[in-house]
């Protein structure tokens, strides 16, 4: 090294840092009503966590005799056919809701994402079969393929979760695509070749980290849906069952009484679109903060 | 603060006349981050039939003050002070999208955007964006119009006008679109043409074919022109006077000539010698300008150069923005050194 | 064992590129873009070539094939006397230890989400060149030193660093290795004049600190190219049509296309403007899609005669290190 060293640049002459954390969470507490999601999922998790201790009576087993009770001191939200208290059931049923979303949104997304990423980095071949097979799931109406599925596979909470996982990861798979390929453009990618990194690596310490941001909207966006969703697939007797605590069965087994006692349905009718309205508003949030430029694309 | 000086107090000025004046222009933009001053009180003129390069890196403020003579700024920007003198008034009186600028922008006063790619409208076909801009300005009807416009075409160096006037943007090469704008610019014979980086996005042959163009235009209408760049190569080719801005002011001002054999600011005495020259011997090792360019954000009141400027006293820190100073034939510098230099030569 | 120590590096010959172009759904060939279309030179340990030329002309492509981001679709590259034009995958990791690529853009050229010294320090990891984190952390930092910037921000991200500094930290990661050519590909177009300076001298530094690095740089700007070479060619839609040293290239152009792309450059000195020969080229480069026969320049050419577009012009060599590709040389 010859011995005129040029002056260290050092921080001072860096640009000054534009704070990202600041600013997204400015952007993302700024509008009321993600804030009103945020609280609603925070209860949520609250109350799957604690329910034993919330909830007033045994929401699996119910008194005959208190049967088709109206709102009381004792039961604040009536009691179904079989006596079971309705408001525990409710607090009960955050729990399955809770498990669904994630386990369906778990599995779809990573199964969904994988296929995406891989068909857009190799592109080819691989992306002609992996893009086309989504595109046939994608032909099916959700709702129409998970019930097809469920059907097939038989009711159950198991096979309610892989039907909806399967209807609903053509989704994570299209977005991760065309993340993939955005993602692919910049000269990084083509620096990660040159300096010899191996496909995987590419794949995973490069293009997956920067394609998350969106990819987290779209999740929590979907946690929602597919809470509605199951919901849906329950309510057309798929899925859980009672004594098993869902909302959505709860809202098919009030359906009947619904002049007589209309809080058995319409309680936990009630909560699910609650709940699935603030999944969808904190992610809209997320996608304001992380970066607006997605809107109407997500 | 803004600096400001008078061309005419010498009273060694001008037998030609003075088509444009700008006096202390002052614009600015309000970001999040705070206030942008892009440009800070400059001040320069252009006279009939001559050519000036306004020279500066990114963020100068060379673009955003000839934007401002068009009044095509928009928010959050907004022009802030000084004066516009065209044909007697004051353009800054008028209504940016009124009908007296309407009537000037275009047709007086046209300008040449630097990427050819974007400047096109893709829908019209280029013929139309032709035929607009003389219908409105020139009030020709469509038969007179329409050949006008192969007129311009033919006029640019595009050839078989009548077969290409009814293509679209995308049929054409970079090179051929800025013909193109180049035959707007110049339809309604504008006194001034504004050509903003023209030397950019093109390749070097292309760009000089279409250097030497507007220049030709320019001679033909008897118009002048300003050329907007980076390129200290281009005004020193074609420019008879330049200009050298800095974060929003003029540094340097004077006659190419005089500029490049007597350089006084320490800017484009950096600028000089950073940058490879063609004919360089082997060997030449570059003096690059130490440090990063100013941050426009809130600047301070002071010389924006002081913190790169290897030569400088203890005012350059403290006192603000040194005004341009005269030191000699149409040379102006604003630099406390030259005004001590000058001082100490009065006083010998 | 290589019993003559051969210094030249780098041999490229007949190097040709080219890129189908397909239509319809089953994706038939119907045309190729010879974006490379037979490209000869030598590289020297120590040296720098230029390569330059407009756009089309293929130096990117050039520059892409030598470090096999490209499968060659004919020619030869041989890397220190070994054949690499068709190593497989496996064996080219081991290539890429050794050569190196620097990017134009500096805002595209780095992970957003990885900090300076990750993005320096990972080709170390890649090719297992340190042994533990110390070792590792030691190599990050004086990486960072050797071009100028402070090791304590190798913990920022990019979008903190201005656009000068991030070339830098592209440069970084390109010494990791110690490579002994690095390809640099329009490293300095993006940035501003002030700034440009300062990465040419680094880049000038570096070889003269670091012995036997050699570098082909690739350029559009010739006033660059021609300061940081020692040899320069220059290239026209796919093929070299003249190299020589630096000096040779101002002082006695032969090819019209040189002489016009010189005349095109002004020069920062209204003195010497006003003195130039002025060529001005009718027409605009033909698309690599479509060239013309013969020799590719010959309709813009103010010397063409008929045999012009009969058959390529090869390159010969005119005086000593001085190649031209017409026949009217």
């Amino acid at each position: 090294m010859s011995e005129k060293q040029t002056t260290l640049l050092g921080a001072s002459e860096a640009p000054p840092p534009v704070s990202e954390w600041r600013r997204f969470r400015r952007v993302f507490f700024q509008r009321k009503i993600v804030m009103f999601g945020l609280i609603v999922l925070s209860l949520l998790v609250f109350t799957a966590i604690f329910a034993p201790w919330l909830a007033p009576h045994d929401p699996y087993r119910g008194k005959m005799a208190d049967s088709l009770s109206q709102p009381s001191m004792k039961y604040l939200m009536g009691t179904d056919i079989q006596g079971r208290d309705t408001l525990s059931r409710l607090i009960y049923g955050s729990r399955t809701a809770l498990m669904v979303g994630f386990l369906v949104v778990g599995i779809a997304a990573i199964v969904g994402s994988a296929l995406g990423l891989v068909a857009g980095y190799f592109g080819g071949i691989p992306n002609m079969i992996i893009m086309r097979a989504m595109d046939a799931l994608m032909g099916f109406p959700m709702l129409l393929l998970a019930l097809l599925l469920a059907a097939v596979l038989g009711g159950g909470i198991q096979n309610v979760i892989i039907a909806l996982a399967f209807a609903t990861l053509p989704g994570y798979a299209r977005v991760m695509h065309g993340l993939t390929l955005s993602v692919k453009e910049n000269d990084y990618i083509m620096a990660e070749k040159a300096m010899g990194s191996s496909n995987a690596r590419t794949m995973l310490k490069h293009i997956l980290p920067n394609a998350l941001p969106p990819m987290i909207v779209l999740i929590t966006v979907w946690l929602g849906l597919t809470i509605l969703a199951e919901a849906n697939l329950s309510f057309l007797g798929i899925g859980i069952k009672p004594p098993g605590a869902a909302w959505g069965s709860m809202v098919n087994d009030g359906y009947q009484y619904l002049l007589m006692n209309p809080i058995l349905s319409f309680a936990p009718g009630l909560t699910i679109m609650v709940v699935a309205f603030a999944f969808i508003m904190v992610g809209d949030g997320l996608r304001d903060a992380l970066d607006p430029r997605l809107r109407g694309l997500l | 603060m803004t600096q400001g000086f008078e061309v005419y107090s010498n009273g060694e000025e001008q037998t030609m006349s003075t088509l444009l004046e700008v006096k202390n222009l002052a614009t600015q933009f309000h970001t999040e981050g705070g206030v942008v001053k892009a440009v800070d009180g400059v001040s320069y003129h252009i006279d009939e039939q001559e050519i000036i390069g306004l020279v500066g890196e990114s963020g100068c403020g060379k673009s955003v003050s000839q934007l401002s003579v068009m009044q095509l700024i928009s928010s959050p920007g907004k022009i802030v002070g000084g004066e516009i003198i065209f044909e007697d008034q004051n353009l800054l009186k008028y209504e940016a999208n009124g009908a007296k600028m309407r009537s000037i922008r275009g047709a007086k006063i046209a300008m040449i955007f630097q990427e050819p790619m974007t400047s096109l409208n893709p829908v019209l076909t280029i013929g139309r964006q032709l035929t607009e801009t003389l219908e409105l300005h020139l009030g020709m009807n469509g038969e007179t119009a329409r050949t006008r416009a192969i007129e311009l075409l033919s006029l640019v160096g595009i050839p078989s006008g009548e077969n290409r006037i009814n293509n679209y943007p995308h049929q054409f090469s970079g090179g051929m679109r800025q013909r193109v704008m180049i035959a707007m610019a110049i339809s309604c014979n504008p006194r001034i043409l504004i050509a903003d980086e023209p030397t950019t996005a093109l390749d070097v042959t292309t760009q000089a074919q279409l250097l030497e163009l507007m220049k030709a235009m320019v001679e033909r209408f008897h118009a002048s022109l300003i050329i907007v760049t980076h390129n200290l190569g281009v005004v020193a080719r074609y420019a008879q006077r330049i200009y050298i801005m800095y974060a929003g002011r003029i540094v340097e001002a004077g006659t190419t000539k005089d500029i490049f054999a007597n350089p006084r600011h320490p800017y484009t005495i950096g600028l000089l010698k950073c940058i490879p020259r063609l004919d360089e011997e082997k060997g030449r090792k570059l003096v690059p300008i130490e440090g990063l360019p100013p941050n426009l954000i809130n600047m301070k009141a002071t010389c924006a150069f002081a913190p790169r400027c290897s030569t400088g006293s203890k005012r350059c820190s403290t006192d603000p923005w040194p005004p341009l100073t005269h030191i000699g034939n149409q040379h102006y510098v604003g630099c406390f050194l030259n005004d001590e230099e000058k001082k100490s030569e009065l006083s010998a | 064992m290589n019993s003559q120590l051969n210094d030249t590096i780098l041999d490229v010959r007949d190097l040709r590129m080219y890129f189908p172009v397909t239509m319809g759904l089953l994706r038939r060939k119907v045309a190729d873009v010879k974006a490379v279309d037979g490209v000869t030179f030598k590289l020297k340990r120590g040296e720098t070539l230029g390569l330059v030329g407009e756009s089309g002309c293929g130096k990117t492509t050039v520059g892409r094939c030598i470090i096999r981001l490209y499968q060659p679709t004919g020619g030869q590259i041989l890397f220190e006397g070994e054949d690499i034009t068709s190593l497989p995958e496996e064996k080219i990791r081991n290539l890429r230890s050794k050569m190196a690529l620097i990017f134009q853009d500096p805002y595209s050229s780095l992970d957003p989400r990885q900090n300076a010294g990750n993005i320096v320090g990972e080709p170390l990891i890649i090719h297992s060149m340190v042994k533990n984190q110390s070792e590792y952390r030691n190599r990050v930092e004086e990486l960072l030193r050797i071009v100028g910037l402070d090791p304590s921000m190798k913990d920022r991200f990019p979008h903190e660093f201005s656009g000068g500094q991030r070339q830098r930290i592209g440069v970084a990661r390109a010494l990791a290795c110690e490579p002994s050519v690095i390809i640099c590909d329009e490293p300095i177009s993006a940035l501003d004049v002030s700034i440009q300076a300062q990465v040419i001298n680094l880049l000038e530094q570096l070889q003269e600190g670091l012995k036997g690095l050699s570098y082909l740089f690739i350029a559009h700007d010739l006033s660059v190219v021609r300061h940081i070479s020692d040899r320069v060619a220059v290239m026209y839609l796919g093929r070299i049509v003249e190299i020589t040293d630096s000096q040779m290239l101002y002082k006695n152009p032969l090819h019209p296309y040189t002489k016009a792309l010189l005349s095109a450059i002004p020069i920062a000195d209204p003195f010497v403007e006003e003195t130039r020969e002025r060529i001005i080229l009718k027409g605009e480069v033909p698309s690599p899609l479509n060239p013309p026969p013969g020799c590719s320049f010959h309709p813009r050419c103010f010397q063409a005669i008929p045999e012009c577009s009969q058959s390529i012009p090869p390159l010969h060599e005119v005086n000593e290190g001085h190649e031209v590709a017409c026949i009217r040389v």
